[in-house]
């Protein structure tokens, strides 16, 4: 029996994960597996710190990941990465946007911002795609497609879900409006894979 | 054909698929996407509307279901408080039409103010409760809890939990099976008025059911689900900790509740006798677990499994490893081998170093709560709050609020407050949403019996933390036909209060003098800060803003605001050109005039 598969985004609120989420189950759907998804609602509009998790395999029970298990996790925003990182798997993949979302608690001085983030997500993650997802969506004139050039580079590392299913699930997802330019963010994502990092 | 849905969707697919009527309830996370589906999805054939608050839906359910058709409430945990009064008496009198209510509890508060378990409330009514685990279960109980409710005449509940209703996974979908009947009320006042008398008779007739629904749903229900692996640990559970428990005791044999309450007592009898010992795991209080040891079948079940917060596969883990720990080994748990824990991986991140700053939510940029808050920052009161988003005025840098107990407490505990003869002010803090659900009888109450506390209502217009549904302010039904909108000022005016204000609370010196004004009176006062939701409105209120180095001062007074668009990691503060939605608060707080705007930034 195949293991469950599981997958976590992380982020901050309003930057798309919820529908990050839904397209990665609805791809994992296509290829032919159970899936549960969990997303925390709410305050997902309020600026908070946001997670959301997708399970698949041949029968999932949990929508729920525990720690140390998730073969991928992807971040919009770069401390989040290191919020989450009990999640992945020792030698799992992190996606990392590079982006910086500095948080009220460090404007409003109680709170220090890492300064040495990028080193520690270096350091903590083995296999590591680190880039700035934000200004390829900006080059691609949809900013807000950020989360879906992520999703390019996640799904490398996920083989049993072949690209097609990506693509059909964006095609299902997405507003029609949207669909090519993100179908476009979709494949931008991809390329990042050779950007890779992998340090043992 | 399958498709992927969240709990909540799977719910509005079960109500279609049941042919109900009509479908009621008051936004609350984790429901409100029950009734946001209904009317996106299925507003053709099922009727929905938003109440005023949980007691008037639940009554609106009542008279529906009274005619014979089928009607559905949902809620929150903490609503079933306020549509309580109601419920105890239904359970009395049921309805000829299918009732179903539909709470969702808030394991962990991801967003709510107490853990309260509503099981407690179903035998505390003496009716049935439905947990399913997942979002098939979701749609089919659904179904299933039309049929009971029809069977017996009681309403039913069901149950869902945040993990519930906010997962997606695939559901099966059917085609709609509307019952034939004649919709009309059918005058029986010995079952319908609820007097002394005729009571006592239900009162018997209550008991009676209760019995007999306990009978049928271990025989013929087939709501329970019995799973035999290894015997030497059987496993009691329900709703979503049936998941955490297949994946962290592949090898035990497992009971699963469909319906917790009533128990059904020799279905448990019997997986007792199969099983060498019986752990139960529930999430939250130990509900079933009591019920099992008053059945005199030893069992252990809170000394392994938290009572206080979620369950998740990592907490049953840890459960696991108490149990080897106290010598109740489940080793002979076959696959136990094949599933070791996960490894962690902790380089670096923040479980090792644990200095990642936080990051709460906040009032978002733009916010014009921030803007009444901060001018009622400036006077020393004492400040009652209330439930929605301006609960964030609680955290730092605001800090701008002292209590917070449950929808509409802000306008009576100021009135107390104020009537302990204390000198200092006091301000009642309540948005427009649950000011019509429960804030205008504690208005009423402070203008009746002489109060003197100044009650500022947040009028946005919309229920705006549940993620803008509309209420009686907004001029709109939830299926979208237009309606009257509600002032807050004529309802002020007609409970009595002689002093009304409203002001901007964009323009703070506007802001300032209004409430200035109420707080140094003797008497009470109503004053309405009304501004719309940004993030409904979906346009920035102005131009972003910009911050002029050269004139900054690095005083750091705009970032006291707590705005999100402000930033600053060290030295000089910048505005986040995304974020900024343009109110203009932090250039009218600005001292040295460096805060200024982008010309031609309104639109997005």
């Amino acid at each position: 029996m195949l293991h469950t598969k599981s997958i976590v985004l992380a982020g901050v609120g309003g930057q798309g994960i919820l529908l990050a989420s839904e397209i990665c189950a609805q791809a994992a759907s296509f290829a032919g597996f159970d899936v549960k998804t969990n997303e925390v609602h709410g305050m997902a509009q309020r600026g908070g710190s946001v997670v959301a998790q997708i399970r698949y395999g041949a029968q999932v029970h949990s929508p729920l990941v525990s720690r140390g298990e998730a073969e991928v996790l992807m971040s919009m925003e770069r401390i989040e990465a290191l919020r989450y990182a009990e999640f992945l798997k020792p030698d799992g993949l992190a996606v990392v946007n590079s982006q910086v979302i500095v948080p009220v608690t460090v404007s409003s001085g109680t709170a220090v911002y890492p300064e040495n983030a990028e080193e520690r997500l270096r350091a903590a993650f083995s296999h590591l795609i680190y880039f700035d997802a934000n200004q390829i969506a900006v080059q691609l004139g949809s900013p807000r497609s950020a989360n879906v050039v992520l999703l390019g580079a996640l799904a490398t590392a996920l083989t049993d879900i072949s690209g097609q299913f990506w693509l059909d699930a964006i095609r299902r997802c997405v507003k029609p409006a949207y669909v090519d330019i993100n179908l476009q963010a979709f494949r931008l994502g991809q390329n990042m894979k050779n950007n890779a990092v992998v340090t043992e | 054909m399958q498709k992927l849905l969240s709990g909540n969707e799977a719910f509005a697919r079960g109500m279609y698929e049941s042919g109900v009527k009509l479908v009621v309830g008051y936004p609350g996370t984790p429901s409100t996407e029950i009734l946001e589906n209904v009317a996106k999805y299925y507003k053709e054939s099922v009727y929905c509307e938003w109440a005023p608050n949980e007691k008037v839906a639940l009554e609106t359910a009542i008279g529906t279901a009274m005619t014979g058709a089928r009607a559905a409430v949902t809620m929150k945990h903490v609503g079933l408080n306020v549509a309580a009064d109601p419920l105890m008496s239904l359970a009395y009198t049921g309805t000829p039409g299918g009732l179903v209510i539909i709470v969702a509890d808030d394991p962990g508060m991801h967003s709510s103010q107490n853990e309260q378990d509503t099981r407690h409330f179903a035998r505390f009514a003496k009716i049935p409760i439905l947990e399913p685990s997942d979002s098939s279960q979701a749609c089919q109980m659904l179904k299933k809890a039309f049929l009971i409710s029809e069977e017996y005449g009681t309403p039913v509940i069901v149950r869902t939990v945040t993990r519930v209703s906010h997962s997606r996974s695939l559901v099966k979908l059917s085609e709609p099976v509307i019952p034939e009947r004649e919709i009309a009320f059918q005058k029986n006042p010995q079952q319908f008025v609820l007097i002394p008398a005729w009571a006592r008779q239900l009162r018997v007739k209550l008991e009676e059911r209760l019995q007999k629904i306990q009978s049928d749903s271990e025989t013929r229900w087939e709501i329970h689900q019995v799973e035999y692996r290894s015997k030497k640990l059987g496993i009691i559970t329900e709703g979503i900790a049936y998941e955490y428990v297949r994946e962290i005791f592949p090898g035990a044999s497992v009971l699963k509740l469909g319906c917790p309450f009533p128990l059904p007592e020799n279905l448990i009898r019997n997986f007792a006798s199969e099983v060498e010992k019986i752990l139960v795991v529930e999430e939250l209080e130990d509900f079933t677990q009591q019920q099992i040891r008053a059945l005199g079948i030893p069992c252990e079940g809170k000394m392994f499994v938290p009572k206080i917060g979620e369950l998740t596969s990592d907490v049953l883990r840890q459960t696991r490893i108490k149990m080897h720990e106290a010598g109740w080994s489940c080793a002979e748990d076959a696959e136990d081998d094949e599933h070791p824990a996960p490894q962690l991986h902790l380089k670096g991140c923040k479980a090792e170093n644990g200095d990642i700053p936080s990051r709460p939510p906040v009032l978002c940029a733009g916010c014009p709560h921030r803007g009444a808050f901060w001018a009622l920052k400036k006077l020393n009161c004492d400040v009652t709050g209330d439930i929605g988003c301006y609960s964030l005025g609680a955290s730092p840098p605001l800090t701008c609020m002292d209590t917070t107990i449950c929808m509409g407490a802000s306008i009576p505990m100021a009135h107390g407050m104020q009537k302990s003869g204390q000198k200092r002010k006091v301000v009642a803090v309540i948005g427009d949403s649950t000011f019509f659900h429960s804030g205008i009888t504690g208005l009423m109450h402070m203008a009746w019996n002489h109060g003197s506390a100044t009650v500022m209502v947040l009028d946005n217009r919309i229920t705006a933390m549940t993620g803008h549904q509309d209420n009686p302010g907004s001029g709109q039904t939830l299926m979208g036909v237009p309606s009257d909108a509600i002032s807050i000022f004529d309802l002020g005016k007609a409970c009595g209060i002689k002093n009304i204000a409203r002001f901007n609370p964009l323009n703070q010196k506007e802001a300032q003098d209004v409430l200035k004004t109420a707080v140094d009176s003797e008497e009470a006062w109503l004053v309405i800060s009304e501004a719309p939701c940004v993030l409904a409105q979906k346009r920035r209120h102005g131009n972003v803003r910009k911050i002029d180095p050269e004139k900054c001062k690095k005083c750091r007074a705009c970032l006291k605001l707590g705005c999100p668009a402000l930033e600053a990691t060290a030295g000089i503060p910048s505005v986040n050109s995304i974020v900024c939605n343009g109110c203009g608060l932090c250039n009218q707080e600005c001292k040295f005039g460096a805060i200024s705007e982008i010309e031609g930034t309104i639109s997005y």
